[in-house]
């Protein structure tokens, strides 16, 4: 089992993890990222994948749920799942 | 200021907050739905505001802005929002106050957008709103400590129904007072990074609220079924199958209803006027004009309350995701969809709606390819020329009518697609965004709320006949009439006019009348319709106002289906360019939006003719 934080995108559909933080390489996506609704700490949870390469998903986070894209996805790092 | 002009002054409160928390419809409830809409000075993104007054006389003057997730304003209906609470939009006063509303279920994900917002340097009152909802979904909030963590008022409401509101009202009659005084409050917060000022805000709801362990909740088993993968595509397919359908067998009645009330009128008018000049214009040129037009109203009526429904419910986000990686195989945002949804009704709002868009090649190829969702504004010609070619019968459950107007959106559809993949290669080529949008509970939409989106959609609708359709219907009135010496149409003006069009349009199967339709239809698109039933009333073939037989017994089917294609594409409405000039800043864009739209209209009216004709449908 590896220690390095996973991807939200790695997270198969209902698992449910913490987020630890956000990929350093795009500053402007985690403004956006957070604003709408996702920190560190948060409970995060896939619920739902698009019919064309799992994209885009939806993710529960607190009581919300947002929609967004794997590419975006991929810059939320979180704990990987037991 | 004398305690007097205290007690009376009008306080400006402003309603902040994100996208879904309820701010419209508390600002319907107090204001009654009064409201004044305007566009900020420069920009063009719509906001309301509204006259009440509260319990005890004072007058408040509230403010409905577009909903904002935190104070950097990535889009540009956030900054409208962020400058207006900053007083920093032209023309406009500062307000005196915010009311920030939140969804108490999603209390968590916006308090970071609370505490931002203590250093507008306005006093704040934050409401609560929906915690009905937040208790069923097993939510407690301990508001006196909520209170004290964040150093603000805290006010709880269900914003939708009255006995939620008095607690507010009681609040509001307090607070404005103390605003009026200049002695209420003005908060502040330490400044600093949005991921500190999350985090103190993530420590302050641990500490006042609790959930007990969820179990699904409603709009989870719903979206189990509804975001389907394939299942889902499936049912937004058949929601707009159904919309679509209904807009054809609903109105019906409704429709011969007008139509008989409108011949009704031109028939007393006749009868009352001398026959001459005026009763041609009014008869003829007014009434035979805009009723043309005005009879489409119950079907625009059953269109937007199907539109209106779907925004209310929360179910358009969901049709947003399930069409999002569809959109994004042609390069295009996955945001552009509601903008593109909205170009259904027209393309106005359309154009405006991608400024969400917040890359800059994504928004120009929304904009360029919106002109090609069916606005209403088509649906008159459509409805004209399937109602007279097309049999009215049915297939199964289905109108064979319905069945070809959904094929004509499909097309429209299909070619906004195609020039989407061409413009995101050549013109607007880079990167495409993402999608990034929150998806809403599911409520049943306020009912109010509901019939006062319809009422002002249907009066968008008669309005645009008034100010549109009948300047246009007696300007071409005034050109199939003069000079008054013309045997037929093709000695008047218009004939004339079309003339010197129909060398050009009689290759695609277009007659004379057609030809001259054409021209006031740059105005808008449905008065080809009003013109067609200007020009036949005054060549005196539609004496009873049937439009729909005139045309079937002049024209023949290939020119009806010729016709039809053109409108899909229809390089008509100055409104729309003149948008897109003012909204891309060039000239550049509108050029070459009616460049490809006359292009293609011109080559699909075309083909169409011409197979239509080698299958001897002429």
């Amino acid at each position: 089992m590896t220690t390095m934080p996973h991807r939200l995108t790695e997270l198969p559909r209902d698992a449910t993890t913490r987020i630890i933080g956000f990929s350093s390489a795009t500053p402007a996506l985690e403004m956006r990222l957070r604003e709408i609704g996702f920190a560190e700490g948060d409970t995060v949870q896939p619920l739902h994948f698009g019919l064309f390469g799992k994209n885009p998903m939806s993710v529960r986070v607190n009581g919300a749920i947002i929609a967004l894209r794997r590419s975006d996805a991929a810059a939320i790092l979180v704990e990987p799942t037991a | 200021m004398s305690e007097s002009e205290t007690m009376t002054k009008t306080v400006r409160l402003a309603l902040l907050g994100a996208p879904n928390c309820g701010k419209t419809s508390l600002f319907n409830a107090l204001t009654g739905g009064k409201a004044k809409v305007a566009n900020y000075p420069g920009v063009t993104v719509e906001y309301r505001k509204g006259l009440f007054a509260l319990p005890g006389g004072r007058e408040v003057e509230l403010l409905d802005l577009p909903g904002v997730y935190g104070d950097c304003g990535h889009s540009m209906d956030e900054r409208v929002a962020i400058d207006a609470v900053r007083g920093k939009l032209e023309g406009e006063r500062a307000p005196d106050g915010i009311v920030f509303m939140l969804d108490a279920a999603q209390i968590e994900t916006h308090l970071h957008n609370v505490l931002q917002a203590k250093n507008y340097g306005l006093p704040i009152v934050l409401v609560l709103n929906m915690m009905d909802m937040a208790a069923r979904d097993g939510l407690t909030i301990n508001v006196e400590q909520l209170e004290q963590e964040l150093g603000l008022p805290v006010v709880t409401s269900v914003a939708v129904r009255a006995s939620g509101r008095a607690h507010l009202l009681d609040f509001l009659r307090e607070w404005t007072g103390d605003i009026a005084h200049g002695s209420a409050a003005v908060p502040t917060e330490q400044p600093g990074e949005l991921r500190e000022i999350q985090s103190r805000a993530r420590s302050v709801s641990r500490t006042v609220v609790s959930r007990i362990p969820r179990t699904e909740t409603t709009t989870q088993k719903i979206d189990a079924v509804v975001l389907h993968p394939v299942g889902g595509l499936l049912i937004l397919f058949a929601i707009l199958f159904v919309m679509f359908q209904a807009v054809y067998t609903w109105s019906g009645p409704a429709m011969d209803l007008i139509e008989g009330g409108i011949g009704a009128l031109g028939s007393a008018v006749a009868s009352v006027l001398p026959d001459g000049l005026l009763e041609s214009l009014i008869v003829d040129g007014a009434i035979a004009g805009v009723g043309a037009v005005l009879v489409f109203l119950p079907q625009i009526i059953i269109l937007f309350a199907f539109i209106l429904l779907l925004e209310a419910s929360g179910y358009m986000s969901r049709a947003a995701f399930l069409v999002d990686s569809i959109m994004a195989k042609v390069g295009l945002n996955g945001r552009a969809f509601i903008p593109l949804l909205s170009s259904f009704a027209c393309a106005i709002p359309g154009v405006m709606a991608a400024r969400t868009i917040e890359q800059e090649r994504d928004r120009l190829t929304t904009i360029m390819i919106a002109p090609l969702m069916t606005c209403a504004a088509r649906w008159p010609v459509y409805f004209l020329i399937i109602g007279a070619f097309i049999p009215a019968t049915k297939v199964g459950p289905f109108s064979v009518q319905g069945l070809v107007a959904f094929g004509l959106i499909i097309v429209g559809i299909v070619f906004a697609f195609i020039m989407a993949a061409i413009f995101k290669r050549t013109l607007a080529r880079g990167e495409s965004s993402g999608l990034l949008i929150e998806l809403p509970s599911y409520k049943a939409p306020v009912f109010k709320d509901y019939l006062r989106g319809l009422w002002d959609r249907a009066m968008i609708f008669v309005t645009r006949a008034g100010r549109i359709i009948l300047p246009a219907s007696i300007a071409i009135w005034v050109l199939t009439t003069f000079p008054r010496s013309a045997e037929n149409i093709e000695g008047t003006f218009a004939g004339m006019i079309g003339n010197v069009l129909l060398p050009v349009l009689r290759p695609i199967g277009f007659n004379l009348e057609m030809a001259i339709s054409l021209i006031p239809a740059m105005a808008a698109r449905e008065v080809a319709v009003s013109s067609l039933a200007t020009i036949y009333a005054v060549s005196g073939e539609a004496a009873e106002g049937n439009m729909t037989a005139v045309i079937a017994s002049n024209w023949s089917l290939a020119t009806g289906l010729a016709f039809l294609a053109w409108f899909v594409f229809a390089p008509q409405c100055l409104s729309t360019f003149a948008i897109i000039r003012k909204e891309t800043n060039s000239w550049r864009w509108p050029l070459i939006a009616f460049g490809y739209l006359f292009v293609l209209a011109y080559v699909m009216a075309g083909l169409t003719y011409h197979i239509a004709r080698g299958f001897g449908l002429a």
